[in-house]
């Protein structure tokens, strides 16, 4: 049993404009074996939330703590922090040229390891995983997202998900973009990673229809870089029917009207 | 990576399309190199296509000069002048198309001084049946293969005083290699001349390997006989301060295989012209070149295929990596498709791979096309970055940031590597990427 504790975090980036914030005290305690759903508008603070968990450097932390199992994850490097334990299935992944897919997930599993697989067993391991993901086996040969699809690429970061088997998986909309048939081929991926019962998952998404596929045990909804309101797996279908607009106050709810206005 | 263009030449299309999707058209005087601006100014990675002029122009004012003449220079290849007389050279200006990359102040001499000096000393290690000898200028040897299409290799031919002739007689089948050392140990500069000789139905492979410093231009002629099979590795590992420009030329007989590999990281200034003729059918090329530039480094590959007969097979990639400020690299890739030659395979492509600002890529691949009864023809080039978000990404998965890079240049450069099949020369140059890659850490 693994704890992820996220206690009154702040984090803010650089703009032209200058620092702005954009987390203003996020808590959250994830444990082995939960689903957490993030769910908020455009711009409230989700992806922030994931990518600070990750350690990207374009993020930083003004206030407050990130654990895993009592360690500070924000002392620890990028790559630290996934040997720790954490992985972050990313929104936008990005191609990385001259690295094929077979080494690079090689590569990867045993640095998250400590050890190298061994090669009977893992590259089994890799053709079902594909498989199950319905991910064409010479994707193998290729660079590793290089001209691959939205939606191949999102099934190729919940094959790394199902191979690295991490105490915490942070999925940052792996929803978004993806074609029904996509979707529930990514939503079993996930609740095959979930069912083995050592890892924790935190859902991020704009939409209440990956929800469907993937029972969340919390929702949390995140509106101007807080957490507004929490509650049971009932608080999402409650969104689904009247979506964010009651949220709104202040400053942020103009713009959320206005989104709301021009979708209906 | 991002591809910039893969595309098949289109079969009796009048011109190369005039720009590619997403890139600008840059023009002819791109390069700040030669023409007094402030070389630093545009330092940032770029990437040049051929002008739309388009390579293929009129073929009446081709004049093809390789018995020795003057060719009549027009945008065709087959229009470059060719002669072993220096004279017939016109003093370089530097805004010479094929010199409008190339730094002439760095050359030291090589474009507009005497080659006097010593060259490299050269000893060759080889198995039993290869005859080595050194000669004079007037051997019937010299000049069966190549003849100078530029200035500083006519330089070179014109100064050399004696050359290196390595022949694999006909029918002979070596298991190792034959190993060619090349040891500079002088800065002033001098004229190398190399003949290789693959007999009839021979199969070998040789490896020139540059060491130590030098300042050399150096023509390298290879005969590959009808039925030969042969590889020749060209390595450059030079001390940072050699100055290198090598017109290794082939010429191929009937069903004739040849593999040439450039490998191209030490220098200051290295200026590698491969080329490749075909002068019967059935005969298949494949060339290889693997570069990686750092901090002030220039280096360039400039490369021609002809085929001027029918049923020939060619294959070309070059992949170059670069890191540091004012790291250059030129790669230009000229295939010529005659109108004799039927039947013609061709591809040819350029990759290159670019890992901190500041450094500068360069990559033409032209395609001329004058007959349409080919089986296929196609150029492409791309050049991508690693940057902070491919870093981001594979860190992300655990990867420490020092195995991160090495994992992107050493697969990005591998797939040349590979082609070399000397097992203790790929171990060797494998090393020496990746001190290459952490000297620029820095």
């Amino acid at each position: 049993m693994s704890t992820l504790e996220i206690k009154d975090l702040h984090v803010s980036i650089e703009t032209e404009q200058g620092t702005k914030e954009i987390l203003k005290g996020v808590s959250l305690t994830i444990k082995t074996g939960e689903t957490h759903a993030i769910m908020g508008p455009n711009g409230s603070g989700k992806s922030t939330l994931a990518s600070t968990i990750a350690g990207h450097p374009r993020y930083n932390v003004t206030r407050g703590t990130i654990t895993l199992d009592g360690e500070d994850v924000l002392a620890m490097s990028v790559d630290q922090r996934a040997r720790a334990g954490v992985f972050l299935a990313m929104q936008y992944p990005v191609e990385v040229p001259g690295v094929t897919m077979t080494n690079f997930l090689r590569t990867a599993k045993t640095a998250i390891d400590g050890e190298a697989p061994a090669l009977r067993t893992w590259t089994k391991d890799v053709k079902a995983a594909m498989q199950q993901l319905r991910i064409d086996a010479d994707f193998a040969q290729r660079n590793v997202n290089e001209g691959f699809s939205g939606g191949e690429k999102k099934r190729v970061e919940i094959l790394q998900l199902e191979l690295f088997k991490p105490k915490f998986a942070v999925l940052d909309e792996t929803d978004s973009g993806l074609d029904v048939d996509a979707l529930k081929v990514v939503s079993e991926g996930v609740n095959r990673a979930h069912a083995t019962g050592n890892m924790g998952t935190l859902l991020i998404t704009h939409y209440t229809r990956i929800l469907r596929y993937i029972k969340p045990d919390f929702v949390h909804v995140f509106v101007d870089g807080q957490v507004v309101e929490e509650g049971g797996p009932e608080l999402a279908d409650r969104l689904e029917e009247e979506g964010y607009d009651r949220y709104a106050t202040g400053a942020g709810a103009a713009t959320i009207a206005a989104a709301a206005a021009a979708q209906a | 990576m991002t591809e910039i263009t893969t595309e098949k030449a289109r079969i009796g299309a009048p011109s190369a399309q005039p720009f590619i999707d997403g890139f600008t058209e840059e023009g002819e005087n791109l390069s700040p190199v030669n023409t007094g601006t402030n070389t630093s100014s545009t330092s940032e990675k770029a990437l040049e296509q051929a002008p739309s002029a388009g390579p293929l122009a009129g073929a009446s004012a081709k004049s093809h000069s390789h018995g020795g003449g003057v060719g009549i220079p027009d945008s065709s290849r087959a229009g470059r002048l060719t002669s072993y007389k220096l004279a017939d050279f016109k003093p370089l200006t530097g805004l010479e198309e094929d010199w409008r990359f190339t730094p002439l102040k760095r050359l030291r001499g090589l474009h507009n001084e005497v080659l006097s000096g010593s060259a490299p000393s050269v000893a060759v290690t080889a198995p039993e049946g290869v005859v080595v000898e050194t000669v004079g200028r007037d051997d019937a040897r010299i000049g069966s293969a190549a003849i100078p299409e530029d200035r500083v290799s006519a330089n070179a031919w014109e100064n050399f005083k004696e050359a290196t002739v390595i022949t694999v007689p006909a029918e002979l089948q070596l298991d190792g290699e034959v190993s060619v050392l090349l040891t500079g140990t002088s800065t002033e500069a001098s004229a190398q001349h190399i003949v290789i000789v693959a007999g009839r139905f021979s199969k070998s492979r040789i490896v020139l390997d540059h060491q130590g410093s030098a300042i050399v231009s150096e023509n390298v002629e290879i005969l590959v006989e009808d039925g030969a099979d042969l590889t020749v590795i060209s390595l450059q590992e030079w001390n940072d301060d050699a100055v290198h420009a090598s017109s290794q030329q082939a010429k191929l007989g009937r069903d004739a295989k040849f593999k040439h590999i450039v490998v191209s990281l030490g220098g200051d200034v290295v200026r590698m012209t491969p080329s490749t003729r075909f002068t019967a059918p059935g005969a298949e090329a494949e060339m290889f070149g693997l570069y990686f530039a750092d901090a002030g480094q220039h280096l360039e590959q400039r490369l021609f295929v002809d085929h001027a007969v029918a049923n020939c097979k060619s294959n070309v990639l070059y992949k170059g990596a670069l890191q540091g400020r004012n790291a250059h690299t030129v790669w230009v890739g000229d295939v010529l498709i005659r109108k004799e030659a039927e039947g013609t395979d061709t591809y040819e492509a350029n990759r290159n791979l670019v890992l901190t600002d500041g450094a500068r890529a360069d990559s033409v691949p032209n395609l001329e096309i004058e007959t349409g009864l080919i089986e296929g023809a196609g150029h492409a080039s791309a050049t991508g970055r690693f940057d902070d978000e491919h870093l981001f990404y594979l860190m992300a998965r655990g990867i420490p940031e020092d195995v991160a890079r090495r994992l992107v240049v050493r697969g990005f450069l591998n797939e040349i590597i590979q082609q070399i099949k000397v097992p203790a020369l790929e171990e060797r140059l494998t090393e020496a990427v990746e001190r290459e890659l952490a000297a620029s850490d820095n």
